[in-house]
């Protein structure tokens, strides 16, 4: 769908409204997740495996069902076998079938009356283990005698004699390597590492889940994406999809993790067996230890620059580790590296290994925030190395419209020119340092998806409309689909109430991911709105007894129009929704879509540290935010998602990782020891919103939610390596690292 | 198991309940007394989104037992706004998008009334250093502090 008018004077769209879900949320009034709860209700509790690999010989569950309270025990014996391997992943994910995968992976589960009985019946279950040798770091896993976590998972076109853990092989690029290396004046080869880290939504998962003997079912629970909840769940427990309805709660924070099932399906086996509802709470420590986490990666980087900057070849080789699962996020990284360039050679390859490590979930952008890193961490080591200003060489190499992507497409207008304008323009690039302190810059991107989406519209008797879309909104999407709507209805914000419909009332939706709400369901909404105009216009045009042409939609009423003009009053929303019932009934638009032209996103950050070379720690002094949003509507709300998305990337940067111990089991499952960033961590984060249509939108609207985590890592890597003169090549630089590069 | 008997006050109202022993005053509130805006983000007092005000104390009520709250006063994110009329830390929290998911917002909110209620007239560091104690994975924080700091100017003006 097209951009309607690059001059069009927005209204609604732009202005800073109230959020329609706000004061619930300040009083203590919004459900969540964990909030809810039915009469008769159970508490679930769930077994997990202490061991990071290990052959389950046999359960033994019946002590615990004998334990007063307990209504109810399943293990993998209660689900069906998967319609498709992606999706038996995601059972086996929730529960361990014939192997423990990772230390926290579930094996059985209880319902009882209360939480410590069903506590205290999980101490009853007797597992017999058989424990296997496990591997949980990419090195180990690539070696040739690594223990096989998954038999027969080997990606299909990995050449012979590639190692079975090894699930997916890709490669991307164009142009003649040898060649472009050949003509630089310089050439480096760098490997990097980054950790594994964890999407840190504060609120855990949660379900209330209700199955009754005709096979009917009720869930309830936090995920971005409850249309694919019930798909999922459904096939798990063999039931139809249609008698499954599930209804989003309010959601405590995701960014890519609650974008597949954790404990759902098992509340509901619970449910199922035990006759009554069932509710499932996971501990903080549950979060950590079986559910996210990104990808870990070990990344080679070679690139060729000429002496005034300019990129000849640019390669990279990543290597991910996604967990006991296949995980294809290699390839979002692959495609994402050298998206910032433009570059007549360049090739991205990659692999992902499976390693005794939780199942991947996708973190805001998966998979692209440790290919830029790498890449835009060697792209400053040439700039140093060369003495060039590295925004200077960004804007020298950056891809514009007309750009032949890496990973194949031809870029259409995008903003990343501007957004580096922007950031060489601003105060923030010519502040001055003192020592011990750095600045760093770096490029991010993300793709943007638009996808399934269905949206209602309803016109109520006093003319104030209900938008009914399907999008668990996270950050304020509610409003910013109100907004749209109020927009091209020519009606006033608060005439305007947007819910999010549960699976039974709405048709399709996709997750609640890629940034793709704000751009698909307020494309969808703003179709739905077009449809209703010509429902309103072709009633008026009855009224009138003038052709439905000669009538026009402007500022909230329906105007005669061409040879009619002025030959009638015109008649508002309000007075059409009051006759209604004597115009043919109640009226509505709807709109269905699979929305293209999501249009890519690009981002710039800035920031300033000082590292302190007794402790190693780095201080933030300054960051700023370059962002295209291609139109903001809701401007708040988009600073929301660059101020975040960059704090999360700092947090990774800085301070978050997951660590395995000798024994396979994850040494630090809480919020001490996993710290991620708190307020005086840091300054303030500075914005600066750029506005380039995407030219695949009504009003111009791109995705605003992911491109923000990629720069910071190599942002803050740049930065540091400036402010000490050494530069580190692993995530995250905590003092201990930073103190050894000191020492050299 | 027997059960302890404990009488106290929640939000200005007088409160009685049964708890086990070993429960936390968080899941009474939340699980019993049906007072959910009070939330559990980790249970094992790092995230703040639990925190209540005990006798006017700043507290993870995660970790204070249900048994401990007898004869004594407990505020919750319930109690913060007066009837239809919101706090002006809750109505600053709207008018600067303080909030996304807003999880952590009753944690936030709680904390936040404590700092006010000891320190008037807080500096943007005084605001980041008192509420070091509550994430917030969504917002990067800036915009909670900015809140915080127009609540406190507000309030001073009365
Ligand atoms: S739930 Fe109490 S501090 Fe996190
Ligand atoms: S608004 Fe989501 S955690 Fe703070």
């Amino acid at each position: 769908m097209a951009l309607d008018d690059r001059k069009r004077a927005f209204k609604v769209v732009g202005t800073r409204v109230p959020r329609p879900d706000g004061i619930d949320k300040v009083t203590g009034r919004a459900l969540y997740g964990a909030d809810m709860s039915a009469p008769g209700m159970l508490h679930g509790a769930i077994l997990r495996s202490p061991h990071a690999h290990a052959r389950i010989r046999a359960i033994d569950t019946s002590r615990a069902e004998a334990l007063p309270g307990v209504k109810a025990v399943v293990t993998s014996a209660d689900f069906c076998r998967a319609k498709h391997s992606f999706n038996q992943d995601a059972l086996d994910h929730c529960m361990a079938r014939e192997k423990a995968l990772y230390d926290g992976h579930a094996v059985a589960a209880v319902a009882a009356t209360s939480k410590s009985a069903a506590r205290a019946a999980l101490e009853l279950i007797a597992v017999e283990y058989e424990v296997l040798p496990h591997v949980t770091e990419i090195e180990d896993a690539l070696k040739p005698d690594a223990p096989v976590v998954q038999e027969d998972r080997r990606a299909r076109n990995a050449p012979e004699g590639t190692h079975p853990n090894v699930t997916h092989v890709v490669s991307f690029g164009h142009g003649d390597l040898e060649a472009g290396f050949a003509r630089a004046d310089r050439v480096i080869e760098r490997s990097f590492r980054t950790a594994a880290t964890h999407q840190g939504y504060i609120e855990p998962h949660a379900c209330l889940a209700s199955v009754t003997p005709d096979g009917r079912g009720e869930l309830w629970c936090c995920t971005q994406g409850h249309y694919y909840v019930r798909e999922l769940c459904a096939d798990f427990l063999g039931m139809d999809t249609s008698q499954l309805r599930v209804t989003a709660s309010e959601i405590g924070g995701g960014f890519g993790g609650k974008t597949t099932v954790t404990i759902e399906p098992v509340a509901l086996a619970l449910s199922r067996k035990a006759g009554r509802p069932v509710k499932l709470v996971m501990s903080r420590d549950e979060v950590f230890r079986a559910s996210g986490p990104t990808v870990s990666s070990w990344s080679d980087i070679k690139i060729g620059m000429t002496r005034d900057g300019r990129i000849t070849a640019a390669q990279a080789m990543l290597r991910y580790q996604g967990g006991a699962f296949p995980c294809g996020t290699v390839e979002l990284g692959a495609m994402s590296a050298f998206a910032a360039y433009d570059l007549e050679a360049v090739r991205a390859d990659g692999i992902n290994v499976m390693t005794n490590r939780p199942r991947q979930a996708a973190y805001r952008a998966p998979g692209a925030p440790m290919a830029i890193y790498a890449v835009e961490s060697t792209v400053d080591e040439l700039c140093q190395e060369l003495g060039l200003d590295p925004l200077e060489v960004r804007l020298k190499n950056a891809a514009r419209k007309g750009t032949k992507s890496a990973y194949g497409p031809t870029f259409d207008d995008i903003g990343l020119v501007a957004t580096l304008e922007a950031a060489k323009a601003h105060p923030h690039y010519a502040a001055p340092l003192c020592p011990n302190q750095g600045r760093g810059l770096s490029c991010g991107f993300w793709f943007n998806f638009g996808g399934n989406t269905c949206v209602t519209l309803n016109l109520d008797a006093d003319g104030t409309v209900g938008v009914t879309e399907g999008n668990p909104d996270i950050g304020g999407s509610r409003a910013s689909i109100s907004m749209m709507a109020a927009e091209e209805l020519g009606i006033p914000y608060d005439k305007v109430r947007t819910i999010v419909a549960d699976t039974a009332s709405l048709g399709f939706n996709d997750v609640t991911d890629g940034s793709r709400v704000t751009f698909a369901v307020g494309l969808a909404t703003i179709e739905a709105a077009r449809d209703m105009i010509r429902k309103m216009c072709a009633r008026v045009a009855k009224i009138w007894d003038i052709d439905e042409e000669a009538v026009i939609w402007e500022d909230g009423c329906a105007r005669p129009a061409g040879p009619n003009a002025g030959d009638f009053e015109p008649m508002s929303i309000a007075e059409i929704a009051a006759i209604a019932n004597k115009t043919g009934g109640p009226i509505a638009g709807h709109h269905e879509v699979n929305a293209d032209g999501a249009g890519v996103s690009f981002g710039v950050h800035l920031v300033d540290v000082e590292v302190d070379p007794e402790t190693g720690h780095t201080k933030i002094l300054r960051y700023t935010v370059f962002q295209d949003a291609g139109k903001a509507v809701h401007p708040d709300y988009v600073e929301g998602q660059m101020q975040g998305g960059a704090v999360q990337g700092i947090g990774w940067a800085l301070n978050e990782e997951y660590i395995y111990g000798e024994d396979g089991r994850l040494q630090n499952p809480g919020f001490l020891d996993y710290r991620i960033p708190v307020a005086s961590d840091l300054p303030k984060i500075d914005t600066v919103i750029l506005e380039i249509p995407n030219p695949g939108h009504p009003y111009g609207v791109r995705g605003v939610g992911e491109t923000s985590i990629v720069p910071p890592l190599a942002a803050l890597s740049n930065a540091v390596a400036r402010a000490i003169g050494a530069r580190l090549h692993e995530l995250p630089m905590s003092p201990p690292r930073i103190l050894q590069a000191l020492k050299g | 198991m027997s059960r302890i008997h404990v009488r106290t006050t929640i939000n200005g109202d007088a409160v009685e309940y049964l708890c086990e022993a070993g429960q936390s005053l968080l899941d009474v509130l939340r699980d019993d007394l049906g007072l959910t805006g009070t939330k559990e983000g980790c249970g094992t007092g790092d995230c703040g989104a639990c925190s209540v005000l005990l006798d006017g104390r700043l507290v993870c009520s995660c970790l204070v037992l249900a048994a401990e709250a007898d004869q004594r006063s407990v505020e919750t994110v319930e109690g913060l706004a007066d009837g239809d009329r919101l706090h002006p830390l809750q109505q600053k929290f709207l008018d600067h998008a303080a909030l996304q998911c807003g999880i952590c917002t009753p944690g936030f909110l709680v904390a936040a009334r404590a700092l006010l209620e000891k320190n008037p007239t807080p500096s943007e560091t005084d605001v980041r250093y008192w509420l070091a104690g509550n994430l917030c994975r969504c917002t990067g924080y800036d915009k909670i502090v900015a809140a915080v700091m127009d609540a406190a100017a507000q309030m001073r003006k009365g």
